[in-house]
C-alpha cells in the first residue's frame, strides 16, 4: 500500500513539475528564445567522486541528465543543441576509463535511433562531429548508422561532439580547402583551359592576399551543418571553452553554473536564457552579416 | 595640430605620465587602487624613483609557481564608465589609460611576462552587406571582414600609450601630442633625451598585432618606432591588440600557409596546428596563447578577441567597468585563476 501511494505522489509531484515546466516556458517564450545552445557535459567524474558511486556510473548519470536537458531545449522551441560528449584530448586518459566511455557511447548511440528514443519523439536529426577515423570501428560504425537514420528528420537537429577539438577541426577545414583549391586547377590545367586564369591570378597572388577566404573555411567546417551557437553551458563551474567550439563562440554568451553536469536542471537552462535574452539586440547588432 | 580642447586634455595627460607615476588628479572618481599607489609610494618606496625590484613579494594567497604567465585583458566599459558619470568619452579613455598603467606596473611587479590587451570592441570589424559599397575584389576573394576604421578617441588613446612607451625609454622628453605628431609627420626621427636616467627604464617590450594599415600616419610611425626601440627589452611584453580579429587571424594565417601549398612547399597534409600558430599575428610574443583572460564590465563572451589562443584559455568575467579595475580587481582574478584545476581533458591531476 504505502509504495502504491509513494509511486502516485511521485507522479502527481511530476505531473505539477512537468505543469510549472511548461509555465515559465510560455512566458520565456514571449522574448526571442535563443537558436542553438551547446553544453560542454563536465563534471561527471567529481560527481562520481563526491558520492562514492563506481567508477563510470558518474558518465550513466550524466547520460540521463543530457536527455533531460535535450527534452527542455526541445520543449522550449530551441532548434539545435551541440554537446561537447568527448574531446581529442581525452584520449590520454587512462585506457581504461578510455574504453569504458567508448562501450557507454556505443550502447548510448545505439539506443537513440530505437522507435521510443527521444529523437523520434522530437523529429531530432543527428550528427556527429569530430574526427571521426579517431574512433573504433564499432562506434564510428554506430554513428554513421544513426546518421543515415536519421536524415530524414528535420524538427531540430542534435550534434554530438565525438573525438572533436576546435583546432583540429580548424586544421581540417584547411587542409580540405587547399586540396580542394588545388584540386580546381589541376582539372582546368588537365583541360587546357587553367593556364590564362593562373596567369591572371599569379599577379593578384604575388601580394599574397585572399587565396583562401574565411567562406573556404567556413564550408569546410564540421559545424557547418548548424548555425553558430547562441549559448555555450559549461556545467561544473570552470570557465574555460577546452578546444570548444572556438571559432564559432565569437559572439556567444558564455554560462558557467557551478553544478556538476549531473546534477544540472531546468533552472540553469532558464537563467542562462534569461541572461540571452537580455543580450539578445546588443548581440543581434554585432552579429550583423 | 589637434582641435583645442581634446588637444589639452592629452597634453595633460602626457605630462602626468613624464613626472611620477602618481596617477593624474582631476576631478573624476579615481581608480580603485590602493592608498600607498595613490601617493606615489609602491611597496614601500617611492614610485618612480627607481626601477621596482625584479621579483616583488606576491600580495596574500597569491603563489609564485600558479601565476599566469601570459595575461590577456578585454579593457572593455570606458565609454559606459563615462557616462555613468556624466562625463565626456574623452575622460573614460583617459582613466582607462590609468587603469592600464596601474596593472602594467603590477604584471612587471609579480613577474608576469606578457600582457595583451584589447583596446577596442571589434565593432572595428563588420561583415559587409553584398550591396554595400565594398571593394569587388574583396568580395570576389571571399573575406568577409572589412575595417571601418577607429574613432578619434580611440585614436587618441592609442597616441598617448604608445607615446609613453617612447617616454619610458628616454627617448622623448615632455612636450605635448601635437608636437609629437608634427615630428613624426615631418621627418619621422625623434630626438634622443640624453638626460634620461637609465633607472627609470621599466623594460617592457611593446608591440602591436592586428591592423594597424587604416590609422593615421603619424600613429604608425610612432608605433613603428616604439616597436623598434623596445625590441629588446625582457621584463614584460605588452602586446596591444588593434583592430584585431581572432577569425580574421585564423583566416590570414590559413592563407600564408595556401601560398605556401601553392609553391609546393608542402602538401595540404602536411598542414597541422603546429603550422597554423606559427603563422598566427601571436607569434611575436615568446608566450602566444594566454593563460588567464580578464574581460571587465560583466560581459559574458569573447567578442572575436583570441580565438584559437584560447583553447585551454582560463577565462575571468569582471563586473567592474575598465577604469575602475584597479589592484583588488586584479588580485581577485589570480586567486580564482589559482584555486582553477587544469588538467586539459586527461587524468585529473
Amino acid at each position: 500500500m504505502d509504495k502504491g501511494s509513494s509511486s502516485h505522489e511521485t507522479q502527481r509531484f511530476g505531473s505539477f513539475g512537468s505543469f510549472l515546466r511548461r509555465c515559465i516556458i510560455s512566458i520565456l517564450s514571449t522574448a526571442p528564445i535563443p537558436n542553438h545552445i551547446a553544453f560542454i557535459m563536465d563534471g561527471n567524474r567529481r560527481y562520481c567522486k563526491r558520492k562514492n558511486l563506481m567508477e563510470g556510473a558518474g558518465h550513466r548519470v550524466g547520460f540521463l541528465a543530457l536527455m533531460a536537458m535535450l527534452r527542455y531545449c526541445y520543449e522550449l522551441g530551441v532548434k539545435c543543441v551541440t554537446v561537447y560528449a568527448f574531446s581529442i584530448d581525452n584520449f590520454k586518459r587512462r585506457p581504461e576509463e578510455v574504453q569504458s566511455l567508448m562501450e557507454l557511447m556505443q550502447e548510448k548511440i545505439e539506443g537513440l535511433i530505437k522507435e521510443e528514443s527521444i529523437v523520434n519523439h522530437y523529429g531530432i536529426r543527428v550528427y556527429f562531429i569530430g574526427n571521426l577515423k579517431l574512433l573504433s570501428k564499432p562506434v564510428r560504425l554506430a554513428a554513421e548508422k544513426a546518421m543515415v537514420a536519421t536524415a530524414s528528420n528535420s524538427r531540430a537537429v542534435l550534434s554530438i561532439c565525438i573525438a572533436y577539438t576546435s583546432t583540429d577541426e580548424i586544421v581540417h577545414a584547411v587542409q580540405e580547402s587547399c586540396q580542394e583549391k588545388w584540386d580546381e586547377i589541376r582539372e582546368l590545367n588537365a583541360s587546357g583551359a587553367g593556364y590564362g586564369l593562373i596567369e591572371l591570378d599569379g599577379n593578384r597572388r604575388e601580394e599574397g592576399e585572399h587565396y583562401i577566404g574565411v567562406t573556404d573555411i567556413e564550408k569546410h567546417m564540421y559545424m557547418a551543418v548548424v548555425p553558430d551557437p547562441d549559448i555555450i553551458i559549461r556545467a561544473s563551474g570552470e570557465t574555460r571553452l577546452s578546444n570548444f567550439l572556438l571559432w564559432q563562440s565569437a559572439y556567444c554568451l558564455l554560462y558557467s553554473p557551478s553544478v556538476l553536469w549531473p546534477e544540472i536542471g531546468f533552472q540553469h537552462l532558464v537563467w542562462a536564457v534569461l541572461e540571452f535574452q537580455r543580450n539578445y539586440f546588443y548581440l543581434k547588432e554585432k552579429k550583423k552579416a | 595640430m589637434l582641435p583645442n580642447a581634446p588637444n589639452r586634455l592629452l597634453t595633460s595627460v602626457f605630462i602626468s605620465f613624464t613626472r611620477t607615476s602618481r596617477p593624474l588628479r582631476v576631478s573624476t572618481r579615481e581608480p580603485n587602487f590602493t592608498e600607498e599607489y595613490r601617493n606615489g609610494v609602491v611597496n614601500g618606496r617611492v614610485a618612480g624613483a627607481g626601477a621596482p625590484a625584479r621579483e616583488d613579494p606576491l600580495p596574500e594567497g597569491l603563489r609564485r609557481e600558479s601565476m599566469p604567465r601570459h595575461v590577456a585583458v578585454i579593457m572593455d566599459g570606458n565609454r559606459r564608465w563615462a557616462r555613468a558619470r556624466g562625463l565626456p568619452a574623452a575622460s573614460g579613455y583617459e582613466a582607462g589609460l590609468r587603469s592600464l598603467r596601474g596593472v602594467v606596473e603590477l604584471c612587471c611587479r609579480w613577474g608576469i611576462r606578457v600582457l595583451t590587451v584589447f583596446a577596442f570592441s571589434s565593432d572595428n570589424w563588420v561583415r559587409p552587406k553584398p550591396n554595400v559599397g565594398v571593394s569587388l575584389t574583396l568580395l570576389i576573394d571571399g573575406c568577409c571582414f572589412v575595417l571601418v576604421g577607429l574613432s578619434k578617441l580611440e585614436v587618441d588613446f592609442l597616441m598617448s600609450l604608445f607615446a609613453r612607451a617612447l617616454r619610458n625609454e628616454g627617448i622623448i622628453p615632455m612636450f605635448d601630442l601635437g608636437a609629437l605628431q608634427a615630428i613624426l609627420l615631418l621627418n619621422g626621427n625623434i630626438a634622443y633625451n640624453h638626460d634620461f636616467h637609465a633607472s627609470n627604464r621599466r623594460d617592457i617590450r611593446v608591440s602591436l598585432i592586428g591592423d594597424s594599415t587604416k590609422l593615421p600616419k603619424a600613429l604608425q610611425k610612432l608605433i613603428e618606432s616604439v616597436e623598434e626601440t623596445t625590441k629588446n627589452n625582457s621584463r614584460l611584453h605588452l602586446v596591444v591588440a588593434v583592430s584585431y580579429s581572432g577569425q580574421y587571424d585564423i583566416v590570414q594565417a590559413c592563407q600564408s600557409i595556401a601560398l605556401k601549398v601553392k609553391d609546393a612547399l608542402i602538401g595540404p597534409e602536411d598542414i597541422n596546428e603546429f603550422l597554423i600558430e606559427k603563422e598566427l599575428q601571436t607569434n611575436c610574443a615568446q608566450l602566444s596563447h594566454p593563460d588567464l583572460l580578464i574581460r571587465t564590465s560583466g560581459e559574458l563572451r569573447l567578442s572575436n578577441f583570441f580565438l584559437w589562443q584560447l583553447a585551454y584559455t582560463e577565462l575571468f568575467f569582471a563586473e567592474s567597468h575598465w577604469p575602475d579595475f584597479g589592484e583588488p580587481d586584479f588580485i581577485e582574478a589570480l586567486r580564482s585563476f589559482r584555486q582553477r584545476q587544469r588538467w586539459y581533458g586527461g587524468q585529473d591531476p
